[in-house]
């Protein structure tokens, strides 16, 4: 292999693990928006159920892209095991062990989502709660992992999802959160 | 007490009991008296079955009032074997036919589920009651050394009666009602076709098969056949059970049951989803179809009466806080409307004057009907609008800070 | 031609109001009081032939899956 082919893949890794990040971090917020039953980001409710589709849809495309750069890419000696089962890697194996609990869990997640009028709501709902622990593990992944982790740049955007997923968490819990809360009696069973 | 089985004399035909006593015939619970009113159980195909069940005319005693050959004849043929379940979960307070049945006719009850579920070539046989009820029928079971009835204990809850409600509890599931896109008959019980009838519909079906629809019709009119078990209570009198012609006026219910007419201010018809009558109405007829022109309906075959000392706004804002508490709170229209109702009614019945307290009771009323997997809001809201109409003299005088009751 | 008949079921033990449905059926549904879907026939809205590719999306939209068209 050339090493001009090699450092594309190195870039093309870096890069979309990056993106990846960012767009599972709007798909949360958007998850989170829509659960509130409320027409959020100036969007119609059905929007906001489009969009964080599309938006997740596209993240798992990105990690896809960066899970399989890497694996071709020498430097990373990511092997095939490394995507099913964490904590095995050569190279730094705690912070890519992450990496590989976060892509399994999307996997699944993903999966789950698509099939959601196969398996009913509960088996969807149960799974999907999973993503708010694949995000952060993502997350961390990103900073233990990356190349760029704990340059400042990244961990300013790092904050800046966190402190946007931790407000719309935030949100979420507070009692108002679902529309018509005040006027509902309690959740349904 | 009970008579040695070994000296009764069984006939191989016994006629049909006389009179209006029939499903209490036996005078006893034990099996020993059961086969000498009724004789021995007889011999039913399915297509008989349907047949002599369409002649007699009977329809369901649970409340709905479905043909009862109709339901028979909508569990598919197909090969798939079905099961046949009793359903005897009273849950409605004001009803007491099916307890009173099971304890002192569980062996006729007994024969309707073995005739059901032989003519249907059944997998399964079940049945559903209060624990209370159980009993009885288990004793009987023994007695007759019959092992494939498997009991279940349901809940003391108002809905835990309701069709899916059983076959959600029996699956082991909760006693609620659950979303209906398939008929019970097609797809119930673990997928199974599954026939839930009422005790007192399974007890008749045992007396038409071995008299025929000829002597089910002897008593009852033309339209309304046979006779049926009320449940009747009163502001005097706890709740008794009686079993009547199909057919009889209200007053003449009240009145033979020694009833003062004079004391009585309205009466409820057709248990807590039921409606309400005023006095000058209760010369309709017990049946559905006597029943239709006043907008009320037999349901489980309960009359209550009001008494004349009595308000009958207050005492429907209580009964509407009772069915509002009693929702399985799994649709969002009855978890939050039945509660709304319930307490504007309250308001209007306990000394607001607000004019626009008809009008949103009403208007609630309308908002819940046909909004909820069972018909616990439709119940609901029908009580509610029928309190509105047989006491609208009385909503004025409420509204203009009165009662015509208590002063 | 025959008229095929579509009606959307709603499984009220699975909606929770989240008003999906009626932002893509403005001409069927409203909200109650509470915010659950209000449309002719209850439980069994009638859809008209020009509304079935919004009910279509309404259904596989609602995040309950309380929606359910049959002909």
């Amino acid at each position: 292999m050339n090493s001009v082919f090699d450092q594309a893949l190195w870039a093309v890794g870096r890069g979309s693990g990056v993106v990846a990040i960012v767009l599972l971090t709007l798909s949360v917020l958007l998850g989170i928006g829509g659960r509130s039953g409320r027409a959020v980001f100036g969007m119609p409710r059905f929007a906001v159920t489009l969009v964080h589709r599309n938006v997740s849809l596209f993240s798992l495309l990105f990690v896809v892209v960066h899970v399989v750069s890497l694996f071709l890419d020498p430097f990373a000696q990511l092997r095939l095991v490394d995507f099913f089962i964490p904590f095995l890697g050569a190279f730094k194996p705690f912070w890519l062990g992450l990496g590989t609990i976060a892509f399994d869990l999307l996997v699944v997640v993903t999966i789950t989502a698509l099939l959601r009028n196969r398996i009913g709501p509960r088996m969807f709902k149960a799974v999907h709660w999973l993503v708010y622990a694949m995000w952060p593990v993502s997350v961390l992944h990103a900073i233990g992992n990356g190349t760029n982790g704990r340059e400042p740049w990244f961990l300013v955007l790092a904050v800046f999802c966190v402190m946007a997923v931790g407000g719309a968490i935030a949100w979420r819990l507070h009692e108002d959160f679902v529309e018509y809360r005040n006027v509902r009696r309690q959740e349904t069973r | 007490m009970t008579t040695d089985q070994s000296t009764v004399s069984i006939r191989d035909h016994v006629a049909g009991p006389a009179g209006t006593t029939r499903l209490f015939a036996a005078g006893s619970a034990d099996f020993g008296s059961h086969q000498a009113a009724f004789g021995p159980l007889p011999a039913m195909d399915r297509a008989r079955l349907i047949d002599e069940l369409l002649q007699s005319g009977l329809d369901g005693r649970g409340g709905a009032g479905f043909a009862a050959w109709q339901k028979l004849a909508s569990v598919p043929a197909d090969g798939r074997r079905p099961v046949v379940v009793a359903n005897g979960a009273e849950g409605e307070p004001l009803s007491q036919k099916d307890a009173a049945l099971l304890h002192n006719a569980p062996h006729l009850v007994i024969d309707g589920i073995l005739i059901a579920g032989r003519s249907l070539g059944a997998k399964e046989l079940h049945l559903f009651a209060g624990a209370e009820q159980l009993a009885p029928v288990a004793r009987a079971l023994k007695e007759r050394g019959e092992v494939r009835i498997r009991l279940h204990e349901a809940p003391d809850t108002f809905i835990s009666g309701e069709a899916t409600a059983v076959v959600s509890a029996i699956s082991g599931s909760l006693a609620v009602p659950g979303d209906r896109t398939k008929r019970l008959t097609n797809s119930g019980l673990n997928g199974r076709p599954t026939l839930v009838h009422n005790v007192e519909t399974l007890a008749h079906l045992a007396l038409i098969s071995r008299f025929g629809p000829a002597w089910f019709r002897s008593v009852g009119t033309g339209s309304s056949p046979g006779s049926r078990l009320i449940t009747l209570s009163g502001n005097t009198a706890g709740p008794r059970v009686y079993e009547i012609p199909t057919g009889v006026r209200l007053t003449e219910i009240l009145v033979s049951t020694g009833v003062d007419l004079h004391s009585v201010r309205a009466a409820l018809v057709g248990g807590y989803h039921g409606t309400w009558l005023a006095v000058d109405q209760l010369d309709a007829r017990f049946s559905k179809e006597g029943l239709a022109p006043v907008g009320a309906r037999t349901g489980a075959g309960i009359i209550m009466t009001l008494g004349s000392g009595s308000c009958g706004l207050a005492a429907t804002a209580d009964i509407l806080a009772y069915l509002a508490g009693q929702s399985a709170r799994q649709c969002g229209p009855c978890i939050n409307g039945l509660p709304a109702i319930a307490s504007v009614f309250a308001r209007l019945a306990y000394g607001d004057t607000n004019g626009k307290l008809p009008q949103e009771i009403s208007r609630l009323a309308a908002l819940v009907t046909g909004r909820g997997s069972c018909a616990h809001p439709d119940g609901t809201a029908r009580l509610a609008l029928s309190a509105l109409a047989a006491f609208a003299s009385d909503v004025d005088a409420h509204l203009r800070g009165r009662c015509e009751v208590l002063r | 031609m025959t008229e095929r008949k579509v009606t959307m079921h709603i499984d009220w033990t699975r909606c929770d109001g989240r008003g999906l449905c009626v932002e893509l059926l403005p001409e069927l549904l409203t909200r109650d009081d509470w915010g659950y879907p209000v449309g002719r026939g209850g439980s069994e809205i009638a859809i008209p032939q020009n509304l079935e590719y919004a009910a279509q999306d309404a259904a596989a939209l609602c995040p309950t899956q309380a929606l359910r068209l049959h002909k």
